[in-house]
């Protein structure tokens, strides 16, 4: 096949070399870099090629196997666990399963290799920048220590020696290759859907204060850091790993309006009533606990201001009018990809929540976006026709604005 | 240090139960075989860097290799490596065929054997 037949025809995630380097990112060898073209091309492989057929074994066989018994899928979970017994699904599953664990395996043997050099690169920008303060008072919560979020050994909070951020690396380094870069270079993409989604929604919108709940690598804030340079902006997270190395990360890419602070979004004392015009989270809501979340919509309302706007970016909820089967495959991830709360969470009425939290029904926000990427290199999410349940770079925006 | 840290916790496993979709055996397997063809397509990747870096410099054309073709005595030595790569990756296969024409019956394990060299009799 000539060059530019394969040009033209080959769809498929970008060359992971395309990927953002900033100052901390950890160096990566041929083969490193070779490792998680693979596992972008396994991603898409069982996304594109692999997945659709689970989807007529359930018709063809799953389904008609109930029925036949008598039996009636009532629920999502109903339907999760038919199929847990289709061999088509316990091939599927356990190859998307799998994938996963050699993302982090790759994503680690790079990280951990490089930790110290990592280490010493991030505690001397932090030696001479005030943008990151630690808070010994912080607790890691359960929702964090008790199953290793997508399977990433040590989650986001574990040091490996005081100083380590190899967590981070492992997490920062992998993003691309799971994503098959649909976030783009710097996995920035959600941010960049948020910033373009303000501009176009809240016309006028200039916060002077932004507060970002749950920031990790600070790769969604960034975007909007950028664009309202004069707001003052503050990241929190409770693990320090991840911390520590966003500093690094940001001002390595010339975002200096940001500080990242360790506070649990559950719990924001250090931070005033009525003291921010936006709080933002970005794919974060699916990975807390039900009581938690609370806790940050009752917090989140108390530190705006009147007027303020706080907006949410998570993939869609399930609703009445989604199809069981595609809640149930939405539902992978919270089983077998350690995403504990995703599937209570999706089903939540979020609205309802914000609205105990103080918020007033007739100012609550409801929008969508697309990962906003360069689309010379990287696949574009809003074109992508196909649909690997629940890793699609296409969100639900719930939010709402506090009364003046 | 940290490279022995590498080692030792790059494949650590994440908290939580893992799940199981197939057997345990199956799936142990069938993982072990997915992390061997992601090395294998690294390993393909690596010969590609190299051919394409070769051409870059002059040294080869890829089209070179694409109407390669060995010599007689070449192509013995390359097919009788194919052959050897073949036995050794099917030695088990092998060895379970060996058995199976062993019409001595049931064999002996190591086991029971160090029972009888062991005793007073052996």
């Amino acid at each position: 096949m000539s060059a530019a037949r394969v040009k033209a025809e080959y769809q498929g995630p970008p060359d992971y070399r395309a990927v953002g380097r900033h100052a901390v990112f950890p160096h990566t060898t041929h083969d490193e870099i070779e490792r998680f073209n693979f596992l972008a091309q396994m991603n898409r492989h069982l996304g594109t090629r692999v997945l659709p057929a689970v989807k007529t074994a359930f018709e063809r066989r799953v389904a008609p196997r109930v029925k036949a018994q008598g039996g009636r899928f009532e629920t999502r979970h109903d339907v999760r666990k038919a199929l847990l017994d289709d061999p088509y699904y316990q091939t599927w599953s356990a190859l998307r399963r799998m994938t996963m664990e050699q993302r982090q395996q790759a994503g680690r043997w790079v990280a951990v290799r490089q930790a110290e050099q990592l280490a010493a690169k991030v505690a001397a920008v932090i030696a001479e920048d005030s943008g990151f303060e630690a808070d010994p008072n912080v607790k890691i919560p359960r929702y964090v220590s008790a199953v290793d979020h997508h399977c990433m050994p040590g989650s986001y909070h574990t040091e490996s020696f005081p100083g380590d951020v190899s967590a981070a690396a492992n997490y920062d380094s992998g993003i691309f290759a799971t994503t098959g870069g649909m976030l783009g270079r710097y996995s920035d993409g959600g941010g960049h859907a948020v910033v373009q989604w303000v501009r176009r929604n809240l016309p006028g919108f200039e916060p002077r204060r932004i507060l970002d709940i749950g920031a990790t690598l600070g790769h969604s804030v960034l975007p909007i850091a950028a664009a309202f340079p004069d707001a003052e902006v503050i990241a929190v997270d409770v693990s320090v790993p991840v911390l520590r190395y966003a500093l690094a990360r940001a001002r390595s890419l010339g975002v200096h309006n940001i500080r990242f602070v360790q506070a649990d979004g559950a719990d924001l004392k250090g931070f005033e009533d009525s003291s921010f015009d936006w709080v933002q989270t970005t794919m974060f809501l699916h990975e807390l606990s039900y009581g938690s979340m609370r806790a940050i919509m009752r917090e989140s309302f108390r530190v705006l201001k009147p007027g303020g706007v706080v907006l949410h970016v998570e993939q869609p909820q399930y609703g009445q009018d989604m199809p069981l089967y595609e809640q149930a495959m939405r539902d992978w991830d919270a089983f077998y990809n350690n995403e504990p709360f995703w599937s209570t969470m999706h089903e939540i009425d979020l609205d309802g929540c914000l609205i105990q939290a103080g918020f007033k029904r007739e100012q609550l926000i409801h929008g969508g976006v697309t990962a906003v990427v360069d689309r010379h290199v990287f696949p574009d999410a809003a074109e992508e026709s196909g649909e690997d349940y629940g890793r699609k770079a296409a969100w639900h925006v719930v939010g709402a604005r506090k009364s003046v | 240090m940290t490279l022995e840290a590498a080692l030792a916790t790059a494949s650590a496993k994440p908290a939580g139960k893992r799940p199981y979709f197939m057997t345990a055996e199956v799936e142990r397997v069938l993982a072990i075989a997915m992390a061997i063809a992601q090395e294998l397509a690294v390993a393909r990747t690596r010969v590609d860097t190299l051919e394409r870096l070769l051409e870059r410099k002059g040294v080869m054309t890829r089209e070179e290799i694409e109407t390669f073709e060995p010599t007689p005595d070449e192509a013995t030595e390359r097919g009788l490596w194919v052959q050897e790569f073949i036995a050794r990756v099917l030695r088990i296969v092998q060895q379970e065929a060996e058995q199976i024409r062993a019409d001595a019956g049931p064999e002996l394990a190591s086991e029971d054997v160090a029972r009888e060299v062991s005793g007073d009799e052996g």
